[in-house]
């Protein structure tokens, strides 16, 4: 097993964090893990990505310039990433500012509405685990309690009260992905 | 062996220096590394070691010279510009035969260039930006496992021929996060041998020790007992890793990051039923000299790839003397070498040399 992921959305929208627990799921479930983010001055305002390799093997190269599956938060990293979906892969894209939504006949597209959900859960914060639930639900590389073992690995002990709703948040994100057709 | 955990290259790399004994940091701020002091800040007081936000590169590596003299583990670290900076440093280091430790997070060059990571400063880590006959260990990681591992050979070998030793890293290397593991328990700084050259007689009471950079009458002996010190490293001290390189007919050499986008390059080639191997020098200097010279014996050609426009390509060359084709497949500005690019070169080279 072998996932090659891009997380692309606003700079401080939590892409970063929310490859880092995605990596740290990956770690808990005894993979080999990469976390690359792109750190230069378009993070600044703009858009930022990161790219997780999750894999059963030693990963080669931790840069890639394509990807098995595209998370894409608003319509620049849309834009960006849908062209660098490997064809039979996937990209999941949040509704939320999408003016012109992603087609491609070669790749299975599914949209997540995380941000109007973690809205509605008054908790914009647990919107990253809404993505990541969504995500593990359409491709189930990691056991089902990887999420939950990387937060109490990454969260400070003091915040530990708040795994619960985090958890909460990962069953919605379960139940609202939907497959484009 | 510690457990394995997930942390960012230059984290690795701080910590792994608190482990192998550091108690002395000076440096500069400066991307992509300022991870590394600012673990250090937060950390290395713990282990009862200083932190010295120094006012420039050249500050931070005299203080670095000065601890060093005391037989203390110390180090800096910088990226590209700053390491020019601190070359005068280095050279007067070397001249007083002093271990130190240090690091590069390369980015794009020349001058203030990018902050992108880059393989740019080869040439000024192996034949020296300083003035005069001298020479650096240089380690090249390719993970931030070797990031965390490296610190403590780097002084294990900068200490038994006393001279300054570098990692070399790049920028993608220092911001990556990967899992890792220590592979060393945690060294006890008082627990390492006394130097009988080191300035520490108010410790142990010792008689007195001097240590000059102007060696005045004694400077011809002193510059033919280190340069045959040199003779005995590049004997001695060559690291490097191989894979596939036995019956290989073209061989990639690469080393730290771009090594790692070239065994993505020859894990594919060899699915295509290509004959092709992988060469990683660890050590640049000492360079694997020997060891590039045995495999121009036994394969077709050689295509460095380097995150440059040529730098290790002269080693190599040198090593090889014309025997067999070596080309070079650089990227750089701060661009990383894609995989399946390398893969084309490669296919083009391997048909070429048929």
């Amino acid at each position: 097993m072998k996932k090659e992921i891009i997380i692309s959305g606003f700079g401080g929208q939590g892409v970063l964090s929310m490859g880092k627990i995605l990596a740290y799921s990956g770690l808990v479930a005894g993979k080999e893990v990469t976390w690359m983010p792109a750190y230069g001055p378009e993070q600044r305002g703009g858009t930022a990505n990161v790219t997780v390799i999750v894999s059963d093997d030693r990963i080669s190269s931790p840069v890639l310039s394509s990807y098995d599956i595209a998370i894409v938060l608003n319509q620049p990293s849309l834009d960006k990433f849908l062209p660098k979906v490997k064809p039979g892969g996937m990209l999941i894209y949040d509704g939320n500012g999408i003016i012109n939504p992603p087609t491609r006949g070669d790749i299975t597209i599914y949209r997540i509405d995380a941000m109007a959900k973690a809205a509605e859960m008054h908790n914009n914060k647990v919107f990253n685990m809404i993505v990541l639930g969504g995500l593990l639900r359409v491709v189930p590389f990691l056991p089902d309690d990887a999420l939950e073992r990387a937060l109490y690995k990454t969260l400070p002990e003091r915040h530990h009260d708040l795994i619960p709703l985090n958890m909460k948040a990962v069953d919605e994100g379960k139940e609202i992905i939907k497959k484009c057709v | 062996m510690t457990e394995k955990t997930l942390r960012k290259g230059n984290e690795a790399l701080a910590e792994g220096a608190i482990r192998a004994g550091v108690r002395f940091f000076a440096g500069y701020p400066i991307t992509p590394q300022n991870e590394v002091p600012e673990y250090m800040s937060a950390h290395i007081a713990d282990e009862g070691g200083a932190f010295v936000q120094a006012e420039s590169e050249l500050a931070a590596i005299n203080m670095v010279y000065g601890a060093a003299a005391t037989g203390t583990r110390a180090m800096t670290s910088s990226s590209s510009p700053g390491i020019s900076l601190k070359q005068e440093g280095i050279t007067y280091l070397a001249s007083a035969d002093l271990p130190c430790l240090i690091v590069n997070v390369m980015r794009g060059g020349p001058g203030l260039g990018s902050i992108s990571g880059a393989q740019g400063d080869y040439f000024q880590a192996t034949r020296g930006g300083g003035n005069g006959d001298y020479r650096v260990i240089v380690l090249a990681p390719n993970s931030v496992e070797e990031l965390g591992n490296f610190p403590k050979l780097a002084f294990d070998l900068a200490e038994k021929y006393r001279m300054p030793a570098m990692i070399l890293a790049d920028g993608i290397l220092g911001q990556m996060m990967e899992s890792m593991a220590f592979n060393f328990d945690p060294v006890d700084p008082n627990k390492l041998g006394k130097f009988d050259w080191a300035v520490d007689i108010h410790k142990n009471g010792r008689a007195k020790a001097n240590v000059f950079s102007y060696k005045g009458d004694n400077l011809i002996a002193d510059v033919v007992e280190r340069a045959k010190r040199y003779g005995l490293i590049e004997k001695t001290e060559a690291r490097f890793e191989e894979r596939n390189c036995e019956n290989a007919d073209v061989i990639l050499v690469a080393y730290g990051l771009s090594s790692r986008a070239c065994l993505e390059a020859v894990n594919h080639a060899k699915e295509q039923g290509l004959k092709v191997g992988l060469f990683r020098p660890i050590t640049l200097w000492p360079f694997p000299e020997k060891q590039i010279a045995a495999l121009a014996g036994h394969c077709k050609g050689i295509l460095v790839a380097e995150m440059n426009a040529g730098q290790m390509i002269e080693d190599v060359r040198w090593a090889v003397n014309g025997r067999i084709p070596v080309r070079h497949y650089g990227r750089f500005g701060g661009i990383v070498p894609d995989p399946s690019e390398i893969k084309e070169e490669l296919i083009k080279f391997a048909n070429h040399a048929e």
